[in-house]
Parts: structure tokens; C-alpha cells; sequence
């Protein structure tokens, strides 16, 4: 008998993985090395600059936005509609979703209506928004407001739905009041689901925003970065992108913190 | 304040689970609850606490229910039913917020449930915090806490490994020597059953029914040091059952 026999042999280990660890670093030399690459092939004529400008040059252009003040302009117009449509669409949805979350009629009511409405890209319907509320700020808002409406309205029942009943016929069990149950027990217990549902209807939102300012905006960052892809201006067009970029990462470091804090009692 | 059963009979839909329960349920008294799985035993603690109305027959309350009482029936379940969103603090002012007492005494009477609980060096805790046995006892310092008449518990140890059941037992033994509640207690557990029980009602198979009603007249603190009485009365309750437990073993879960 070899020696390896008697003695046993280790039991081959076919466990790990699976779970994938933060590193830290290497995300920003990806960027950074992506970045550089890009930067290089412009210089070095690879890539022609009517196509894809140099970083360097996108980032003299934002340069120059920011130092016209115009990048507040268009900032502050597209937040302004961002924030407007997304809040009253975002308050509508709760609103709709608790009552299909809670009462049969409405149930039985809305909850086909919002199934057959959700799917419909929302920018198929702009044209008709400008017919309803003209080419101004009207139809921009009530784009980004139906938009981020059906997500909600679906995230919100849904939570409400899945809350716990047990935990509902405790309350009912030491006698609390209807409302109080609402408040104490449905909302909070329905949170974990409507918070997602903002991340996805702010996302909805951003794109809505766009499209709807590349129809008749003067102002906008959507507005802008048309404008600079009509006049072949790719540097100023990236530019645009870029601000869209951190648009999009502050709305969701902003919901982020907020789910961290309102679910601070979850792990 | 006591509660009597008059001819209940409970079914959803074409499953009929109880049939003609008659019973009375003293004051002062914990009155046990045994049968096979799936005879209804949950269903009617949930009929006698008003969170379901029988098909026929009735619950009926005689007596009023002390002063200061809030919530004459009053639940403890088997998987706890904390808010996870609340402290245990929070969880035990939940069932008296509605009540409007106002913030000095709510938290006086949360401050005393929690130290007859042994909980107030915990107040501030979440729920995921705790152990199964530490959230089943915010479950009933909660309880305590609107003074109830009845203590409706439904099996309240069931989620509970073996170790954590035996010392909140001595808790619910400790808690009857102090308080002389009245309890309705639903178990599977034999062995709960007799420690508890001043009363225990053998329940039959679906549909239930009242088999046999079995009186245990050693008091409740010294039943631990008297084992061999216990397994007598364990041993006659599972005569009573034993064959509707294989019975029920047998049966397809939805019939």
C-alpha cells in the first residue's frame, strides 16, 4: 500500500466563489486607462476627431459651458423639469398604488388600466403631449410625469401587497385603527419594495427628459446636446454626455443614501 | 370577565375545520389547546379573538374586563409579529399609541413592561438584534402591556429550539404565579400542555371537535419537580390523540 494510501489523502476542496469582493482600485485605473488609451488614439491621429474628439477636448469644451454659465442654464432648465415631472408622478403613483394596494374596487378598476399603459414606451406619446399641452414646458413635464407614474404605481402595490399579513392581523389583534395600520405597518412594510421602484423611474425619468427636450427646448441639456450634433460638434456633444453621466450617478447616490437611512432596521 | 363557546362551527369554503364547540374558558386559568395538525386549533383561537367570524355559533364574553384594561384579548403568536421597523421600545408603544394616554404614561407603562420582561437593557434593539426567545418575550411584554384579560397564545414556543422553549416555559410559569392571567394556550406540545394547562382540551381531527376535556389539579410552579404526575397526564393526552395524529399524518395537505 502506497504511503498516500494509508495516511489519506486531503479531501479535494470544491467549495468558494460565487461572491464577488470589492477591489477598490481597479475601477478607477480601468477608467483611467480607458480614458488614456482614447486620449492617445486622438493625438496620435487613430482616431479622426470629427468622430471622437480627445477627452482632453470634451473636457475643454465642459470648461468653457461652465465658464459662460450657460452649463447652469441648461442645468438648472432640465433639473427643474426633472424634478417637477418626477415629484408629481412619483405622488400620483403612491397615491394610485395604495389604493389599488388596498381597496377592491380600485383594484378591480385600475390595476388592468395601469397593465396595459405601463408598457407603452412613453415617448411614443410626446407628439401627442405637445399636442395636449403645447411645445413648452407642459408637454415636457407631463412626459417625465406619466413616465415615472406606471413604475411607481406597479412598485407600490406590489410592496403593499407583498407586506406581511401576519403582521397585519397583529395590529388588527390589539385593535389599532385602519389608518394606523396604513401608516404603521403597510407603508413602512411596503417601503422595501417602492424605493427600487424610484431608482428605476428617476432612470425613466432622465431618459424621458432628454427626449423631450430635443423637441422645441431652447434651453436643456438635451436641447444642447442636439444642437451640438446638428452643428457636427462632437466635443460639445460629449460634453453634454458627460453632465448626463453625473446627473445620473448624483440622482442615484442621492437615492442610495435615502433607502439607506429609511431602511436602516433591514441588516 | 370570562368567555364561553357557543356551538361553533367554522369551515372555508367546502373544508369544514370546526364543528359544535362548546366550552368554557374560566377566568384566572390557562386553558391548553392540543389536537392533530390541521384540526383548527389556530382557527378558533383566531374566532375567539374576534379576527375571524364563525360560520355559526357564537363567542360570548361575560363580565366585564378590569379597569385599565385595553385590549381584553390580546394575541401572542407563534412567529412573534414584531414590526422589524421598530425597536423593541417601539414595538411594545405600538399597542398603545391608539389609545391615546399620553407620551408620560405610554412610556411609564412601556418602562414596566419591559423591566417584568427583563428587557430594559434591550429597549433600543431591532428585532433581527434579538434571539427567537428574546423577540417571543417583547411579544409578550407588548401583550402586558394593555393589561389584557385573556392572553390568547398561539403556539407561542413552536418556533423555538428546545433549550430557548423550556426557560421561556419557567418565564410563562413565573409570569401566571404574578399575574394570574387567563390564557387560552395552543400547542402541539404535549409537554407544554401539562406544564401549563390547568385545563387541556383534546381537540379531534378535522373537523375539530371537543374530544375530551382533562383537568390538571397540580399547581403550575411546582409541576417541574413532579415529573412523573406530568408524564402520566402526557401519557393519557397522547392516548386521546395519538391515532387522529396518524390519521392526519396520512391526509394530502390540501385534501
Amino acid at each position: 500500500m502506497a504511503e498516500s494510501e494509508r495516511c489519506g489523502r486531503p479531501v479535494p476542496f470544491r467549495g468558494g466563489g460565487f461572491s464577488p469582493k470589492p477591489l477598490g482600485i481597479v475601477g478607477p485605473i480601468v477608467f483611467v486607462v480607458v480614458v488614456a488609451i482614447w486620449e492617445a488614439g486622438c493625438r496620435l491621429g487613430l482616431i479622426s476627431p470629427l468622430m471622437l474628439p480627445a477627452p482632453s477636448e470634451a473636457l475643454a469644451a465642459l470648461a468653457h459651458l461652465v465658464e459662460t454659465g450657460l452649463l447652469w442654464q441648461h442645468l438648472g432648465a432640465s433639473l427643474h423639469r426633472l424634478v417637477l415631472g418626477w415629484t408629481l408622478g412619483t405622488l400620483l403613483g403612491l397615491a394610485v398604488g395604495f389604493s389599488i394596494g388596498l381597496f377592491s374596487l380600485a383594484r378591480a378598476g385600475l390595476a388592468p388600466m395601469v397593465a396595459a399603459i405601463f408598457p407603452i414606451p412613453k415617448i411614443a406619446l410626446l407628439p401627442l403631449f405637445v399636442i395636449w399641452f403645447g411645445i413648452g414646458e407642459g408637454s415636457k413635464v407631463a412626459t417625465i410625469l406619466f413616465g415615472t407614474f406606471f413604475p411607481t404605481v406597479i412598485a407600490t402595490y406590489g410592496g403593499v401587497d407583498n407586506v406581511d399579513r401576519g403582521l397585519i392581523r397583529m395590529g388588527q389583534s390589539f385593535g389599532l385603527s385602519w389608518l394606523s395600520i396604513v401608516r404603521k405597518i403597510i407603508l413602512p412594510g411596503a417601503l422595501p419594495a417602492i424605493l427600487p421602484g424610484f431608482r428605476i423611474s428617476a432612470a425613466i425619468a432622465i431618459v424621458l427628459l432628454v427626449a423631450a427636450e430635443m423637441i422645441g427646448a431652447e434651453y436643456g441639456i438635451g436641447a444642447y446636446i442636439l444642437l451640438a450634433g446638428s452643428l457636427m460638434a462632437t466635443d460639445e456633444l460629449l460634453a453634454g454626455v458627460a453632465v448626463l453621466s453625473v446627473m445620473g450617478l448624483t440622482i442615484n447616490w442621492l437615492i442610495v443614501r435615502a433607502e439607506r437611512f429609511l431602511l436602516r432596521w433591514r441588516t | 370577565m370570562e368567555l364561553r363557546l357557543a356551538g361553533l362551527s367554522h369551515g372555508y369554503g367546502d373544508l369544514e375545520v370546526l364543528r359544535g364547540i362548546d366550552l368554557a374558558i374560566p377566568a384566572g386559568r390557562i386553558v391548553c389547546i392540543v389536537g392533530p395538525s390541521g384540526c383548527g386549533k389556530s382557527t378558533l383561537l383566531r374566532l375567539i379573538g374576534g379576527l375571524e367570524r364563525p360560520d355559526r355559533g357564537a363567542v360570548l364574553q361575560t363580565g366585564e374586563p378590569a379597569a385599565g384594561c385595553l385590549n381584553p384579548l390580546t394575541f401572542i403568536f407563534q412567529d412573534f409579529s414584531l414590526l422589524p421597523w421598530r425597536t423593541v421600545e417601539g414595538n411594545v408603544r405600538l399597542a398603545l399609541e391608539d389609545h391615546g394616554l399620553g407620551r408620560a404614561k405610554t412610556a411609564r407603562i412601556v418602562d414596566d413592561v419591559l423591566a417584568r420582561t427583563r428587557l430594559s437593557e434591550f429597549h433600543a434593539a431591532f428585532p433581527r438584534q434579538l434571539s427567537g426567545g428574546m423577540k417571543q418575550r417583547v411579544a409578550i411584554a407588548r401583550a402586558l402591556a394593555v393589561s389584557p384579560a385573556f392572553l390568547l397564545m398561539d403556539e407561542p414556543l413552536s418556533a423555538l429550539d428546545a433549550q430557548t422553549r423550556e426557560l421561556l416555559l419557567d418565564d410563562l410559569v413565573d409570569l401566571w404565579g404574578r399575574e394570574r392571567f387567563s390564557g387560552v394556550y395552543i400547542t402541539h406540545n404535549l409537554d407544554e400542555a401539562v406544564r401549563l394547562g390547568h385545563r387541556v382540551v383534546v381537540l379531534s381531527g378535522r373537523p375539530g371537535t371537543v374530544r375530551e376535556i382533562l383537568e390538571i389539579d397540580l399547581p403550575l410552579d411546582e409541576r417541574s419537580a413532579r415529573a412523573r404526575d406530568l408524564a402520566t397526564h402526557r401519557s393519557r393526552l397522547w392516548q386521546l390523540i395519538r391515532d387522529e395524529v396518524q390519521a392526519a399524518e396520512l391526509e394530502l395537505v390540501d385534501g
